[in-house]
């Protein structure tokens, strides 16, 4: 899919929690011996998926020296929302001032609710509707105690500023979206965590559906794997995005630096977005940056960025390294206690 | 939780929106009906977001409301552009807070109406990330 | 403008009575303070409260206590300003009977803590503050003074030890006292080994919930036989907000209200025999004997800790043990001071009698610091 006007990223903003529980931590707590990321960030007690959004909102504006004012829409992409009904980007625009000419709305799809925001944003800056829209993917996961998504359900976020391609940081190329429905995790109201498939997650979802947006967008560019100095995929643990990156052709110089799974865990909303933040905060002018995003129900979106010299300017303030590097490990009870699960 | 009242400090408490007076120029947070000089004219003013802790205390026991954040850390700083300001400060043991600390803004939560009620959201500051 | 006197004087034991109302609390301070008169007569009331729509979900208690005493139809009234209630009720009663308005006029204050939960108190004791910039932070009362605690140790460098030693002061002045809440010694061990309760300040330098009532009965005094007089009776005010303040460590309004106290009295601090301060907290007590004159701005810990408020010191403070031992239930505090004043003059205090005493002050404080009364009475 291509934009009838060029469209670039004028700003981006992440943000990661301070606190982390390691794997180990729950290992301990239940007798396992399971790593499949080595540690996760988790919120503090006064955050949530709103504060997060918030966060990296508000990087995003003040890198891309954007007047708030002009921004005309911001999707919050999440499952983890504080309000079932309210919208979390009403808050998130009236903080960063885009209020009251601005578009809101929340999303909802899996793990790939960000990366839908932001092709939304796409669409509305590529159709001239809007000359400034902002994508959020953000998150504050669930992980059921004694569950596999224990070690990984995370929180963290990535805001992403959309604009005129020839003023911005990195232009899309092009995109693509890729989505049946195929039922491998989910959660039902009033529930507090979700279900999954378990093995069914891997093959004939992440996998199938990765594979397929990444393969139709390969073939609609034209581009081989090769030209891209840089790829980005959903980070559910440390093992599938490597695996998936292999299965396309992708080394694992090209996703190292975007591959923040290990150390902050699966941010659901945000995890893609969270790549691409880490990987853009390193990349020069010209590098092309490969993205997949995989959302259970299912479906991904893949898009190619071409990053450009303002890139230099506009990468200000704390990088995705920065929060990674301010951390705080909490042992298992503070970890219940962060996640609202102590009933006091 | 009156929603009016959460609402109406909505831009001041999530922008850090205060006010100046337009005749002498003194800063105001919150705003006042009345500048110290006699004026009642007042234009919007942004605060700095950038600060140093004055001086700090440890809340144990705390008012309802707030109960399940102790203990948290409240503070009086001193933004960069001279103004004095009341906050939590979050992201930090109680140990480890110091005072001339820097600090910048946070967004975070601050209390909440019980299990169905409004969430409440605004400033708080936090040690300066780099 | 008249002189006034006090003709009377009343109050309950400070403490948790649990079958008790706020009704008969008031009653029975007031009724003591109409007794201790030898006086029935009465044309108007107020009635000093701080919480009692928090606590008690109660207001319209000026009408509500007129009935209490037995006296429906009498004018009255309920008057609050913050912690600093029962010294501005007195303020008022004082205007009152200066004015001519009326002869005699009954000043009571209530106010019953135990009814609720700590939080729940805690909550209604920051309802002085700014509620959308102040107690918005979450912080208490306790926590607006320990973040001047703080400021005044690293300003002047006072050890929190020297600053805890108020707390003991105020119960060493307590032992015997009957109608005291904790009437016991504290040492400055135990002050600095408590709990921490909003860091640096630690539970027993605090004052706690406490119910009590108190009452003075005021008249003219060329009227009132053996009264002691009012001298001086002030009011001020300061930002509400510490933020808003420039130098938080000066309270201006407790400067103002003393300043002005002692130039309508004719008096400096050196001729006060008695005072009483407010000592919700052992810093309050400190800044407080600094802005009333007796201590220089950061040597009012040291002046404590050696020992020169003590009955036999410099300047005589709490004597009956103050907020810390003797009870600060918020709203009567104030009376409390002034009856306490009244019993000191007349040289009816017993062990506690600070001997030959002629000159008391009495000094009531809001939050830490907004709004500040101060009163000096002199035997006649």
């Amino acid at each position: 899919m291509k934009t009838l006007i060029r469209v670039g990223i004028a700003g981006y903003g992440a943000y990661v929690p301070m606190y982390r529980l390691k794997a180990a931590e729950v290992n301990r707590m239940w007798g396992t011996s399971g790593e499949p990321v080595e540690e996760k960030a988790v919120v503090a007690l006064d955050e949530d998926t709103i504060t997060i959004a918030v966060e990296c909102a508000r990087q995003a504006v003040k890198r891309s020296g954007v007047n708030p004012a002009l921004i005309g829409a911001v999707y919050v992409g999440t499952e983890s929302k504080p309000y079932a009904v309210k919208p979390s980007g009403t808050i998130v625009a009236e903080v960063i001032g885009a209020t009251p000419s601005v578009s809101t709305a929340d999303y909802e799809f899996a793990c790939k609710a960000g990366t839908e925001a932001m092709q939304t944003c796409i669409g509305l800056v590529g159709s001239g509707m809007q000359k400034y829209a902002m994508g959020i993917g953000a998150d504050t996961a669930q992980g059921k105690p004694m569950d596999a998504l224990e070690y990984t359900a995370a929180c963290g976020g990535a805001a992403y500023l959309f604009g005129p391609a020839e003023e911005s940081v990195a232009e899309l190329e092009a995109s693509y979206s890729f989505v049946t429905d195929t039922p491998d995790f989910w959660r039902r109201p009033k529930e507090m965590y979700p279900r999954h498939g378990n093995r069914f997650t891997g093959e004939p979802a992440y996998f199938k559906h990765i594979t397929g947006a990444g393969k139709a967008l390969l073939a609609e560019t034209g581009y081989k794997p090769a030209d891209f100095k840089w790829a980005v995929f959903h980070q559910p643990n440390a093992k599938f995005p490597i695996n998936v990156a292999k299965m396309l052709g992708f080394s694992m110089d090209q996703i190292n630096p975007g591959l923040v799974s290990p150390v902050v865990g699966n941010t659901y909303a945000g995890s893609s977005p969270l790549g691409l933040a880490a990987t853009l905060d390193i990349a020069e002018p010209g590098d092309k940056i490969f993205m997949v995003s995989y959302g259970s129900g299912s479906g991904s979106d893949a898009f190619v960025w071409k990053v450009r010299e303002p890139i230099k300017q506009r990468r200000g303030g704390p990088k995705v390294k920065s929060y990674i590097e301010r951390r705080k490990y909490v042992d298992y009870a503070t970890y219940l206690r962060h996640r609202g699960q102590i009933i006091a | 939780m009156s929603v009016p009242r959460y609402w109406r400090e909505e831009k001041p408490r999530y922008r850090l929106m205060g006010e100046e007076c337009a005749k002498c120029g003194a800063k105001y947070y919150p705003k006042t009906p009345v500048c110290a000089c006699g004026s009642t004219e007042f234009k919007p003013y942004k605060l700095a977001e950038m600060g140093k802790l004055k001086s700090w205390t440890v809340i144990r026991n705390a008012p309802v409301g707030y109960e399940r954040f102790t203990p948290y850390v409240v503070a009086l700083i001193e933004l960069d552009d001279g103004v004095q300001i009341l906050s939590q400060v979050v992201d930090v043991e109680p140990e480890a807070v110091k005072v001339g600390m820097k600090v910048e803004y946070a967004f975070r939560k601050v209390t909440e109406d019980g299990q169905a009620g409004l969430l409440q959201y605004g400033y708080k500051f936090r040690p300066v990330v780099d | 403008m008249r002189k006034v006197a006090v003709a009377g004087i009343g109050f309950t034991k400070v403490g948790e009575p649990w079958e008790r109302n706020v009704k008969e609390l008031f009653a029975e301070a007031a009724l003591g303070a109409l007794k201790d008169a030898a006086h029935t007569e009465v044309e108007h009331l107020y009635v000093a409260n701080m919480m009692g729509a928090h606590l008690q979900g109660q207001i319209g208690m000026g009408a509500m206590m007129a009935e209490a005493i037995g006296r429906p139809g009498l004018p009255a009234v309920r008057i609050e300003a913050g912690q600093a209630s029962g010294g501005v009720a007195f303020h008022e009663g004082v205007k009152a009977v200066a004015s001519g308005m009326s002869d005699w006029v009954l000043v009571g204050g209530v106010e019953k803590m135990s009814d609720l939960l700590p939080e729940a108190v805690a909550t209604a004791l920051v309802g002085a503050e700014d509620q959308e910039y102040t107690a918005y932070t979450g912080v208490t009362k306790t926590g607006l003074s320990a973040i001047l605690h703080r400021l005044y140790s690293h300003e002047y460098g006072a050890s929190p030890e020297e600053i805890g030693w108020f707390a003991a002061r105020s119960h060493d002045n307590a032992v015997g006292v009957t109608h005291a809440q904790y009437p016991f010694k504290l040492s400055i061990e135990r002050v600095m080994t408590s709990p921490m309760e909003a860091d640096p300040i630690r539970m027993m330098e605090c004052a706690a919930v406490a119910d009590g009532a108190a009452a003075v009965l005021l008249g003219p005094a060329d009227k009132v036989a053996n009264g002691i007089e009012v001298a001086a009776s002030t009011v001020a005010t300061d930002h509400l907000s510490l933020a808003a303040r420039k130098n938080p460590l000066t309270l201006i309004a407790v400067k103002k209200a003393a300043d002005k106290a002692y130039e309508i009295a004719k008096t400096k601090p050196k001729d006060i025999d008695v005072l009483e301060v407010t000592d919700d907290t052992t810093i309050d007590g400190v800044l407080s004997l600094e802005d009333l004159g007796f201590a220089e701005k950061g040597k009012g810990a040291k002046m404590v800790a050696q020992g020169h408020t003590t009955r036999t010191g410099e300047i005589p403070t709490n004597n009956f043990g103050g907020l810390k031992a003797r009870g600060n239930p918020i709203g009567a505090t104030g009376l409390y001071q002034i009856a306490e004043t009244v019993m000191q003059l007349r040289g009816e205090a017993g062990a506690n009698q600070v001997p030959d005493a002629k000159i008391g002050m009495a000094q009531s404080m809001a939050g830490v610091g907004s709004t500040c009364s101060v009163a000096i009475l002199r035997r006649v």
